[in-house]
């Protein structure tokens, strides 16, 4: 913890995070009005001071629904589909990555071949055309999002399984009568945890991406719930006449991208020295 | 070397068999039942169980399998449902707006990438290193779709100086292409700044300043040539980045390229032109990486295969 000042990344990325995490949680007591229910006489008021009203903070959308309601609630929604897609394709890529790096000979074979295969797809690609097939329930929207992110976590622990298997410690373990699995939970794991920690950050930034441009293009959240995503989509109709449609959840994804960005990079320094530059 | 050269060849084939087979399951495994698909709304069971058949979906799934890739291989994608025209040609045709595209949005990339690392590099510690660095976090960090809807809003909707969506001529090319090129120029800068700080600290570079170079011509002919190297491989992975991020951009400019058809395929449930572009975009990320591997072993001879 004494170290944590002189990485300001992690500082700055995890104030956003944390800030914007609280906020989404804390929707129901900060939204000023319902996220979802229409009010035709309030349309598209412009934000506080340029010329909108107070009730309305960063104004109000086509349908005159709050904006910042509507921001805090669908933060809610996109950061916990990114979180349980993070969970899920770290959870499955560390067990394929442990059982390639372990196993090796075929399984590892069969596992980096499809691997292989899934990376040459564009991730948006094969996201949609799996969306097309499953729907966009947020349960399989979260399974799309884990099918795009496993391979990473697999690549990355399956390589520092190798390296590990090979040291004297995990030598000295195994001449002592260690099994298997007292050897991959109290010697190899631990040891990949921090390349795992990095990764997983970085990939949440990927998920809300990803699943903002899904929504976007309407095969992600469907209306009316209201997500970041598909915000932006309806607002494109109206740059012309109301700007801050399309504008606040481009900000607010922004942020949460950069947040875990920031924070990824920091804990990469951190946590492995050498990759500093 | 050779050996090299035939596990790559070996690899990449494999790789493109396992596409073939991934998209099948995607696609046809999945779905349920095509021959509903392909019949107008409430045809007799008869006649599904016919078309069902006829199609071969009857057989066991390998056989369906041997069927479509030899099909694929024969370069018949089955037919259109939205177009009523044989798939392929169907994405052929939009193949060109694309590659436009990519290739205006790739020339950004390493002109503006390798520029701006190359600035943050030599002024490491200076404002031109922040202010080059926050760009950089920047262009990785604003999502594509909103990056392009802000631009249309300001070059297009508030200031009109270029035109925000279809496709003629060179201005309609500079919106789309600026969108999609700002994460993988973010990208390179900072590779290219973090190659370049490494090599700038050896042995040779001290050697080529002591001999009395210019600095301009150390950094340039001899720094930035061996900086390159590793680039070149991120920029082949980058191809995927591209083609992935046409989908998006392409639908918000009307850019009539493969990204926006396949957004329209789905919406169509037409799966034959799914498939085909899955299949086409997969080939040419794993045909350009192949090539950069090899152009890699040409580039820098210390590199020895076995």
């Amino acid at each position: 913890m004494r170290r944590l000042p002189r990485h300001p990344m992690i500082v700055v990325g995890g104030l956003i995070l944390i800030a914007i995490v609280a906020a989404s949680a804390a929707a129901p007591w900060l939204a000023p009005a319902d996220p979802v229910k229409p009010s035709f006489a309030q349309r598209l008021t412009p934000p506080r001071g340029l010329g909108g009203a107070a009730a309305h903070p960063l104004g109000t959308d086509n349908l005159g629904r709050d904006i910042l309601a509507r921001v805090l609630y669908g933060g809610r929604l996109s950061l916990a589909l990114a979180a349980g897609a993070v969970v899920l394709a770290g959870g499955v890529g560390v067990v394929l990555g442990l059982l390639a790096g372990l196993a090796g000979g075929r399984v590892d074979d069969l596992l980096m071949r499809l691997a292989d295969v899934q990376l040459a797809f564009p991730v948006i690609m094969l996201a949609i055309a799996i969306v097309a097939v499953v729907g966009t329930s947020p349960a399989a929207l979260v399974g799309v999002l884990a099918v795009s992110g496993w391979v990473l976590y697999a690549r990355t622990v399956r390589a520092a399984v190798l390296t590990i298997r090979e040291t004297e410690y995990v030598e000295a373990a195994r001449t002592l009568g260690a099994g298997n699995v007292r050897l991959v939970t109290r010697h190899i794991l631990p040891n990949t945890l921090a390349p795992i920690l990095v990764l997983c950050s970085s990939q949440f930034a990927t998920m809300v991406l990803l699943e903002s441009g899904l929504s976007f293009l309407g095969l992600g959240l469907q209306p009316p719930q209201p997500s970041w995503g598909l915000m932006l989509a309806e607002g494109r109709d109206y740059l012309s006449n109301a700007w801050w449609l399309a504008t606040m959840p481009g900000i607010a994804i922004s942020l949460v991208v950069l947040g875990a960005n920031l924070l990824g990079d920091g804990l990469r320094d951190l946590l492995d020295p050498r990759l500093r530059d | 070397m050779r050996a090299y050269l035939l596990r790559r060849l070996w690899q990449s084939a494999v790789t493109l068999v396992g596409v073939s087979i991934l998209v099948f399951v995607i696609l046809r495994v999945v779905p349920g039942d095509p021959a509903k698909m392909l019949l107008p709304e409430g045809a007799p069971p008869s006649a599904v169980e016919e078309l069902n058949r006829h199609l071969g979906l009857r057989e066991p799934l390998w056989v369906q399998y041997e069927i479509f890739l030899r099909s694929v291989v024969r370069g018949d994608f089955g037919q259109s449902f939205q177009y009523r025209a044989p798939a392929l040609r169907v994405v052929i045709e939009r193949v060109p707006a694309t590659i436009a595209l990519a290739v205006a949005a790739m020339a950004l990339t390493v002109v503006v990438g390798v520029s701006l690392g190359v600035l943050t590099a030599v002024r490491q510690g200076t404002p031109w290193d922040y202010g080059g660095t926050v760009l950089a976090v920047l262009g990785q960090s604003l999502p594509n779709f909103w990056l392009g809807i802000m631009l249309v809003l300001l070059f297009g909707v508030t200031l009109r100086w270029l035109p925000t969506s279809g496709f003629g001529g060179w201005a309609s090319l500079v919106l789309p292409s600026v969108t999609l090129a700002a994460f993988p120029t973010a990208l390179v800068a900072r590779l290219t700044r973090a190659s370049l700080l490494e090599i700038l600290g050896q042995e040779y570079i001290r050697t080529g300043r002591a001999k009395g170079l210019g600095e301009r011509r150390v950094v340039l002919r001899h720094a930035l040539r061996n900086a390159t190297i590793p680039l070149l491989t991120v920029l082949g992975l980058q191809i995927g980045t591209l083609l992935g991020g046409a989908v998006i951009t392409e639908s918000i400019f009307a850019w009539p390229g493969m990204g926006k058809l396949v957004v329209d395929a789905i919406f169509f449930r037409d799966f034959p032109v799914v498939q085909t572009i899955l299949i086409l975009s997969a080939t040419i990320f794993v045909v350009i990486n192949l090539l950069v591997d090899l152009l890699y072993t040409v580039l820098d001879p210390r590199i020895r295969y076995g």
